[in-house]
């Protein structure tokens, strides 16, 4: 909640003019019958989607030339609401001229966007996104129709967001690209969970079997355990480099440079020192450590000596660290 | 024509009650003030109270509490009982009916999550709560029945007397929300039996942002908001809504005065209405007449969609309410018509039409031409209604 909740927003206010426009005159309504495919040499197809009870239902009319293809004609009749009505007639019409096959790639934010008085702001508010949801499966139904296939064999299953048609590859693929490790970059970078908000996560809409928060919560442990993983391996392996490792593995390697090359020379001097932190600054590693012994008063101390230690470990570890005494 | 049919959820206020509500905003003493500037808020507030517990029929050994809402009332009574609850008494149910509002249901909702138990009682075909449902429902562990007095969707009215009978039987405390009764029907809280009854002013033809609540004497209250204890004895703390109350106060004397107008022009205009609509084909009203509220007609157009029918009906200046799951928040279908056993659909292609003592002839002839032509415009668009003629195309 925020001030901006607070006052309930009028869905309808919200609705762009085209959306309006489609409401009130549809330009897509209205039925084919086999006699206008005959007189056009075209196959009809006609397809149901959806139901009364669910308060929306959506039957799609197709005439397609057999020898292309191609849709050449496409209404639709609608049992919805005005939104309902609206997409169904923005769907048909995107039918129009295109292949059966690039069809099925009709989906609904594509229906949604063609619906957009201006591309930055959205045609229907988020919970009216359900109701242009049944463009792509009435499609695919028509188009399973005209190919004689099940429907589930145009399917792509693994749909996680139904309004942006993004699956769980897609979604488990760009957490990964781009290294997203929270909810509100993953939306915003994948489009997925931004127009109905349902498959964010539990409590939206629509019940859904998968949320965002999960796959990206699971996806961020497998990185996690990858990471480890390769780390460990590098590391038995000997090729372990110093910005792939872990901090223990860092302590380590660093604790191993100290006492063989720079302990031994404190050490002559009655000196000696010791690691207090390490800390990723990127693109820097920040080294803290502490003089003990004579080394504690030396006037080299902050500089030839420090010069040494800082330099020792770049050569052998990595070039961006810088060693800080504390 | 502007026609304002959605007089369920909230009313425009009635010119005398407006008088009302302006001329004592000025009277702003606090009415617990020592000094003379309470006199004349005094004399406003025993006016108000005189009115109001005349309009219900309270005894003086009652008490009326003055709220913010029909919803206020409501969770001061749900949460009396949680209190007890939560206090360590083995009453831990309540039971409700499924034809609640969300005031009811909510609040129910929370007292659940807090470890209460809730029962829910069905309605059958006519919208009627099932009352040998609610009788075995009740156990000795029975702390609240709470049923509404009307619902605003389906219009049913309850036989409040018949349940406070079966409560009283029990040794159950009741509870009727009686948003939808005042101005619609005549209250007399004594004759009802009931322990607790809540309202709203808006309801009718009174200002928002005030209510009240009837608690019967010697039955357990709980206040919600705690303060000083020299408003109403502590019970609703807070500075008192004073013109508020002076006219809620008004529009409930006003309601009862109207009562004959209201039984007699407005549900004649009701009646016409719903014998003209019921002409056009495939249309379905609910709730037998006698069992309904008076200014109400909710009915289905079969194979129209509640809020692409409200969408045209907005366009033409008339405004009416649905029971459809689209024109909902949580895109849940009304749960109050499916009650009536109704399937989804149904309930999905339900709207309502609630007339107040303001509507006139004149508005009922331009919805009903404004219906018409809206219904054989959607049902031209509509593939579930054509659907037997589709069909048949499909297969020569």
């Amino acid at each position: 909640m925020a001030r901006n909740d607070l006052v309930t927003g009028n869905v309808w206010e919200q609705y762009s003019k085209k959306v309006q426009e489609r409401m009130n005159n549809p330009k897509a309504l209205g039925e084919f019958t086999q006699a206008d495919a005959d007189a056009q040499g075209a196959k009809l197809i006609v397809a149901d989607f959806g139901a009364e009870s669910c308060g929306d239902a959506v039957r799609l009319f197709w005439l397609v030339d057999p020898k292309t293809d191609t849709i050449i004609g496409s209404k639709f009749k609608s049992f919805g609401c005005g939104t309902a009505i609206a997409s169904s007639d923005a769907m048909a019409e995107l039918c129009i001229g295109r292949r059966v096959d690039d069809a099925i790639h009709i989906t609904n934010t594509e229906v949604e966007a063609f619906l957009r008085d201006d591309p930055d702001t959205p045609a229907v508010p988020p919970q009216k996104m359900h109701c242009s949801v049944m463009a792509y499966d009435v499609i695919l139904e028509a188009a399973a129709q005209y190919k004689g296939v099940e429907r589930s064999e145009l399917e792509n299953q693994d749909i996680v967001c139904e309004c942006a048609r993004m699956t769980r590859k897609e979604i488990v693929d760009a957490i990964r690209e781009h290294n997203i490790s929270d909810i509100e970059t993953l939306v915003k970078t994948t489009k997925a969970g931004s127009y109905c908000k349902s498959c964010v996560r539990p409590g939206g809409h629509e019940e859904r079997s998968v949320y965002l928060v999960d796959i990206l919560a699971q996806t961020r442990d497998k990185m996690d355990h990858e990471r480890l993983e390769d780390a460990a391996n590098a590391s038995l392996m000997g090729k372990a480099t110093f910005d792939k490792m872990t901090i223990v593995q860092r302590i380590k390697a660093v604790d191993g440079i100290i006492d063989e090359y720079i302990r031994p020379m404190l050490v002559m001097d009655g000196g000696d020192m010791e690691i207090i932190d390490i800390k990723e600054n990127m693109p820097y590693f920040d080294i803290y450590i502490r003089y003990l012994g004579a080394c504690s008063s030396c006037a080299t101390g902050s500089t030839g000596t420090l010069y040494a230690i800082e330099n020792t470990l770049k050569q052998k570890l990595d070039e961006n660290i810088r060693v800080l005494p504390v | 024509m502007e026609v304002y049919l959605d007089n369920n959820s909230t009313t425009p206020i009635d010119p005398k009650v407006k008088d009302v509500y302006i001329q004592t905003i000025e009277k702003y003493g606090n009415v617990n003030v020592i000094y003379n500037k309470g006199i004349e808020t005094r004399a406003l507030l025993n006016e108000a109270y005189d009115k109001m517990y005349a309009a219900i029929n309270a005894s003086d050994e009652d008490d009326i509490i003055v709220t913010s809402s029909t919803t206020e009332g409501n969770n001061i009574v749900i949460k009396t009982f949680l209190h007890a609850f939560l206090k360590g008494s083995p009453k831990n149910h309540v039971i409700s009916t499924v034809a609640e509002h969300s005031s009811i249901k909510s609040p129910l909702k929370y007292c659940k999550d807090m470890g209460m138990e809730v029962t829910y009682i069905g309605t059958d075909s006519k919208g009627l709560v099932k009352l040998d449902e609610l009788e075995a429902a009740i156990t000795d562990k029975t702390a609240l029945i709470s049923v509404l007095i009307a619902s605003n969707e389906t219009g049913a009215i309850q036989d409040i007397k018949a349940i406070s009978a079966i409560a009283k039987k029990h040794g159950v405390y009741f509870h009727s929300d009686g948003a939808q009764a005042i101005g619609k029907m005549a209250v007399d809280v004594q004759d009802l039996g009931v322990d607790y009854f809540t309202w709203s002013a808006h309801k009718f033809h009174g200002p928002k942002g005030v209510g009240g609540i009837f608690v019967k004497a010697g039955v357990p209250y709980t206040p919600l908001i705690h303060g000083a204890k020299n408003v109403m004895g502590g019970k609703r703390a807070g500075s008192l809504y004073n013109n508020g109350v002076a006219a809620m106060a008004t529009a409930m004397e006003i309601a009862n005065i109207n009562l004959s107008f209201f039984d007699h022009t407005t549900r004649a205009l009701r009646d016409y209405l719903e014998e003209e609509l019921l002409k056009i084909p495939d249309t379905k009203s609910y709730v037998p007449k006698e069992h309904r509220l008076k200014n109400l007609v909710a009915m289905s157009f079969r194979g129209i969609e509640g809020e692409a029918m409200l969408w045209d009906m907005n366009m033409n200046t008339i405004y009416l309410s649905t029971g459809s799951s689209c024109s909902s928040e949580d895109l849940e279908s009304s749960a109050v018509v499916e009650a009536l056993g109704e399937k989804t659909e149904i309930a999905n292609a339900t709207v309502m039409f609630a007339l107040s003592k303001f509507t006139t002839k004149e508005q009922i002839d331009y919805v009903l031409e404004k219906v018409k032509a809206t219904v054989e415009r959607l049902r031209g668009i509509s593939m579930t209604y054509a659907k037997q003629e589709a069909f048949s195309v499909h297969l020569h």
